[in-house]
C-alpha cells in the first residue's frame, strides 16, 4: 500500500483518498504539431521498471494535483512535491541518482 | 421561508460511542486566495475566528473556521445567521477574488461521543487518527464516500458529510459503532 505525502494539505495520504493520473511532466503538442508528435503526446508513455514520475490528485482530501517520485520495482517513495512545476526539483533528482548511479534521469 | 429540516432530523444511535446528526449547521464554503490579508481580515470579522493555518481548525464564539484545502475554508455558524454571515463576507471581499456560498442544507454533521470515539473513526478512514488532536481537521473518506473530521474534545470527533449520503454515514458510523465490536487499539 503506498502513502504518500500531500505536499498542498501537508497529510500523509493513503494511497485509497488518492487517484493516480499516470505519467507526469508531459508536454502537450496541439494544432501545429506533426502527427508524429500528437501521437506521441496522446499514446506514448513511459513504462519504466524504477524510477517514475507521476502525477497524483488528492481526491477524498484536499482535491488538488500533485507530483511524486517513487520506484515502480521497490515501491520506495522519493519525494513528493508541486504540480505547478515543469521539472522535478533538482535536490530531488541528485538524490535519487546518488542512489541509482546507473539510472538515465528523468527526462 | 421554508421550514428546514436537516438530513436525518437529529437521529442517534447508542453503541460503545454514541453517533449524533447534529440538525441544523449553517456552513458556508469560502473559496479564494487565503493568504491574503482581505480574507483573514473579513473571516475574523464575521466570525471572530482567527484565519486556521494548513490542516488546522479554529473555534470560537462566532463560530468554526476549518481548512479545508489551499484556497477553500468551511466556516460553520448558527443556521439562522448562515445567509447573514454570506452577505457580510461576501461584502467585505467584493474587490477580491473570493466566492462564499451558503451549503448549510448541502451538508449533514455528526458527533460521535465516547472514550473510543477515535476507534469509530479509525474503522472508517485510513487516515491515522491516533495522530489526531483537538484543532486539527482531516478531510478523507469514510468507507466509500468523502467526508471530513476533526475533534472538539478527547472523546468527541465532529463529522461533515454530504447531505445525499447522510444516511449512508450515520448507517457506517453506528455500525463502526456496534457493542462488542470494540477493538481497543485506540
Amino acid at each position: 500500500m503506498l502513502t504518500l505525502h500531500c505536499p498542498n494539505c501537508g497529510v500523509m495520504a493513503d494511497e485509497t483518498e488518492l487517484h493516480a493520473e499516470g505519467e507526469a511532466h508531459i508536454k502537450r503538442f496541439g494544432p501545429g504539431s506533426s502527427d508524429e508528435e500528437f501521437e506521441n503526446y496522446l499514446f506514448e508513455r513511459k513504462n519504466p521498471k524504477g524510477v517514475h514520475f507521476e502525477r497524483w490528485r488528492h481526491v477524498a482530501g484536499c482535491g488538488k494535483y500533485f507530483h511524486a517520485a517513487r520506484n515502480t520495482m521497490t515501491l520506495e517513495v522519493y519525494g513528493t512535491y508541486s504540480a505547478q512545476t515543469l521539472a522535478p526539483p533538482k535536490t530531488l533528482v541528485n538524490a535519487i541518482k546518488k542512489k541509482h548511479p546507473e539510472w538515465e534521469g528523468w527526462a | 421561508m421554508s421550514n428546514a429540516v436537516s438530513a436525518l432530523d437529529g437521529a442517534t444511535y447508542q453503541g460503545f460511542c454514541k453517533v449524533q446528526e447534529m440538525g441544523l449547521v449553517g456552513m458556508i464554503t469560502l473559496r479564494g486566495d487565503l493568504g491574503a490579508a482581505a480574507m483573514a481580515k473579513a473571516v475574523k470579522a464575521v466570525t471572530g475566528v482567527a484565519m486556521p493555518g494548513q490542516g488546522a481548525v479554529t473555534t470560537g464564539k462566532g463560530g468554526t473556521v476549518a481548512w479545508m484545502s489551499p484556497d477553500e475554508l468551511l466556516v460553520m455558524v448558527d443556521h439562522a445567521g448562515a445567509d447573514a454571515a454570506v452577505a457580510k463576507l461576501s461584502k467585505a471581499l467584493a474587490k477580491e477574488h473570493a466566492l462564499a456560498v451558503n451549503v448549510s442544507d448541502a451538508r449533514a454533521v455528526f458527533h460521535v461521543t465516547g472514550q473510543a470515539a477515535r476507534e469509530v473513526m479509525a474503522k472508517l478512514s485510513p487516515a491515522d487518527v491516533s495522530a489526531l488532536a483537538p484543532g486539527i481537521m482531516r478531510r478523507t473518506r469514510l468507507a466509500q464516500v468523502a467526508g471530513a473530521f476533526h475533534m472538539l474534545d478527547e472523546g468527541t470527533f465532529e463529522v461533515v458529510c454530504f447531505r445525499s449520503v447522510a444516511g449512508y454515514v450515520f448507517d457506517v458510523l453506528a455500525n463502526a459503532a456496534k457493542p462488542g465490536s470494540e477493538v481497543g487499539v485506540l
